[in-house]
């Protein structure tokens, strides 16, 4: 589904990522992990388009088709979705208006009518179900005085509304509590299918407990140095990062 | 011949068309005066410093009206709120439009300042407000030299206007340039409530000045709603005058959207007479090409315990131009007075230009007064948050300006009004999208 080749990007030229590969399949999880610095969130938004990074080398291939010209709304057209590591406050734009246009912009986009009211209110119904979401929340300007929490809650009611068919969640465990974190993990397991595919960008292992991970790789320096699978999240938990730099530099 | 020149000989036209022997008259002899020693503004002037009037005097404006020139509804029924039940007094050209108006005198007056200044029922009010707030200044003047036509409107004691009120000025390009000079009187008396819109909407290509006074006066525990649509041709300039008088616990509001137009000067003007008053000051202004809004507003504290809240939102795309230039006295007797001010631009352009000025002249030691300003961009990151969930650029920038500007909608009163300032403004961003949220 997701092949990144060699992808070398850089903001005000300054190199971040290295040539970097990944290869994501259809009903895979796969689980980046890094210190701080590795370039995991520039790696999720550009892979969501945005267009401050500068792609210098290789390239994204979404079903095999290079999306590297492509606009945010554009990719987000063809299933790519990034949950916000800090989403932004968006005042007097509700979180169900937001959900409606974000919606049926991308139904324009692919050709299809304006989903009615109806149908779009009971799927607001549902999934907010699914994330224990009160009806109010709904109505509330878009992250506006959000906590942490709810603000996560409600990027991952936002995936469940658009249901990608690539979801990376950047660092979607960040400011949860264990029970907002379950309420979270369990949603995108729901969520989970064999056509889509889920991407966790995390530093602790402990999402991963909740969100089990297919493949484990470790991200430093602009590359992904070291693949494994959920076990090499555990040792990473346990013993942190050094042995691996130690084991780069080696 | 230049304008003034033009405008000053004009006078002794005019007066063969009203009647002289009037109190009123001698206030427009004297005002001609005025005009004639002042002139029009400068940008020598520190209050007209960056809004020029220069392009729009050149024009050879005819300066009274002619005959009406008839419109059908269904021609004006878009800039009218049609699906709304008001009180409707609307002009063509400078003249009264008697077939698509609708005034009323059961209860409240809602008619002409022409039978106003000519019927000696309403003497007694006329004699006692017009052109006692209207500031001596050379434009102000030159309206009140030539004013004879407009909106009055009296709510008396403990009234509630049943509906709103619409105030529509048309003009049709008759002539080949235009200069209007409407002149409202708006009376509401203790306890009394009314709401208002007005709007001047130009048809023609052909250029058009308008330089209106609104006297508003609001008497105790009185409210008044104000709503000025500001939408106009690219070549209908306008200079609008609103001064308004309150009363003890009295509250105003007006609300400016400006939205276009060729040149638009906005002199808003609140004085508070007594306890107790809140004045409400918001506006919102989304301008593009060479479009410019200048916006100049007071509020004079002058008693204890009052309230002044000013909210103006700017959006300025290509090479429009903005100021905004909020002057607050609170005079020394006036303690405890809470004035409040902020004034927020977005900047669409490296062309686009926004000159933002608070003046406080602050004569009392125990108030809260506060002022902010702030210029920027649209935020990047929130308009790669909205496109990576799909909505495209044009729709992401246009939700964002929209979020930008949505409390000052969000205290529009009418919900029919709300409707089509979120219609406007979607269409002046180029969206179609619904905003009503």
């Amino acid at each position: 589904m997701l092949e990144i080749k060699d992808l070398h990007a850089s903001v005000e030229d300054k190199e971040i990522l290295k040539g970097l590969n990944l290869q994501v399949k259809a009903g895979e999880v796969h689980a980046i992990m890094g210190p701080n610095g590795a370039g995991k969130s520039t790696l999720a938004s550009i892979v969501a388009g945005k267009e401050e990074y500068e792609v210098t080398g290789g390239a994204i291939l979404l079903d095999g088709e290079d999306i590297d010209e492509l606009a945010a709304e554009e990719r987000a057209h063809k299933g790519v979705f990034l949950s916000f590591q800090y989403p932004v406050e968006i005042p007097g734009v509700t979180v169900t208006n937001f959900m409606k246009t974000a919606i049926n912009e991308t139904r324009k986009a692919q050709g299809l009518e304006e989903m009615p009211a109806k149908d779009m209110l009971k799927k607001i119904r549902e999934k907010s179900e699914l994330l224990n979401i009160d009806r109010k929340f709904l109505s509330r300007s878009l992250n506006q005085g959000f906590s942490g929490g709810e603000k996560k809650r409600n990027e991952i009611f936002q995936m469940a509304m658009m249901e990608p068919k690539l979801a990376i969640l950047d660092e979607t465990d960040s400011g949860l509590d264990i029970d907002a974190l379950r309420i979270v993990a369990n949603g995108v397991n729901k969520l989970k299918s064999k056509d889509n595919a889920v991407i966790v960008i995390t530093h602790y292992q402990r999402l991963l407990e909740h969100i089990v991970p297919d493949f484990v790789h470790v991200l430093y320096d602009g590359k992904i140095v070291k693949s494994g699978t959920k076990e090499l999240a555990l040792e990473l938990e346990e013993k942190g990062y050094d042995w691996i730099k130690e084991e780069i530099n080696a | 011949m230049e304008l003034k020149e033009k405008l000053v000989s004009s006078f002794l036209a005019f007066e063969n068309t009203v009647d002289i022997d009037t109190s009123v008259h001698d206030i427009r002899s004297h005002a001609i005066k005025v005009f004639e020693e002042k002139g029009f503004p400068t940008k020598k002037e520190e209050a007209w410093k960056y809004t020029s009037l220069n392009s729009i005097l050149k024009h050879d404006y005819s300066i009274f009206p002619k005959e009406e020139n008839a419109l059908e509804f269904t021609d004006i029924k878009k800039y009218i709120l049609y699906d709304l039940d008001t009180y409707k007094i609307v002009f063509i050209d400078g003249k009264y439009s008697s077939h698509l108006s609708e005034t009323t005198h059961d209860k409240i007056d809602v008619c002409l300042m022409s039978s106003a200044l000519t019927h000696d029922r309403y003497k007694p009010i006329i004699d006692n407000y017009f052109n006692t707030v209207a500031r001596e200044d050379g434009i102000t003047s030159l309206n009140t030299a030539f004013s004879s036509e407009g909106a009055y409107i009296y709510i008396s004691k403990n009234k509630l206007a049943d509906k709103p009120i619409q105030i529509i000025h048309f003009s049709t390009g008759t002539e080949s340039a235009q200069l209007l000079q409407p002149r409202n009187l708006i009376v509401v008396e203790e306890n009394s409530h009314v709401q208002i819109i007005e709007r001047h909407q130009s048809l023609t290509d052909n250029p058009v000045l308008t330089n209106s006074v609104t006297e508003i006066f609001v008497d105790k525990r009185a409210h008044i709603d104000y709503y000025k649509i500001q939408n106009d041709h690219e070549n209908a300039s306008l200079i609008d005058n609103t001064f308004i008088q309150q009363q003890a616990q009295s509250i105003a509001s007006v609300h400016t959207f400006a939205f276009g137009g060729n040149v638009t000067r906005n002199n808003l003007n609140f004085y508070q007479k007594g306890e107790g008053i809140d004045s409400i000051l918001n506006g919102i202004t989304i301008i593009e090409g060479k479009q410019h809004v200048d916006h100049n507003t007071l509020v004079h504290h002058t008693e204890p315990n009052c309230e002044s809240h000013q909210d103006y939102k700017g959006i300025f795309d290509e090479k429009s131009t903005g100021v905004f230039n909020g002057k607050i006295i609170v005079n020394k007797k006036a303690q405890k007075t809470n004035a409040f001010q902020s004034n927020n631009n977005i900047l669409l352009s490296d062309k686009a230009t926004i000159n933002s000025k608070p003046q406080l002249e602050i004569f009392a030691d125990d108030v809260k007064c506060s002022h902010g300003c702030t210029i920027g961009q649209l935020d990047e990151q929130a308009l790669f948050y909205m496109r990576s969930r799909g909505i495209g650029k044009k729709e992401a920038r246009a939700l964002l300006m929209y979020a930008f500007a949505n409390n000052v909608l969000e205290s529009v009163k009418i919900p029919q009004l709300k409707q089509r300032i979120n219609k406007l403004i979607a269409n002046k961003l180029g969206v179609d999208i619904g905003f009503d949220v």
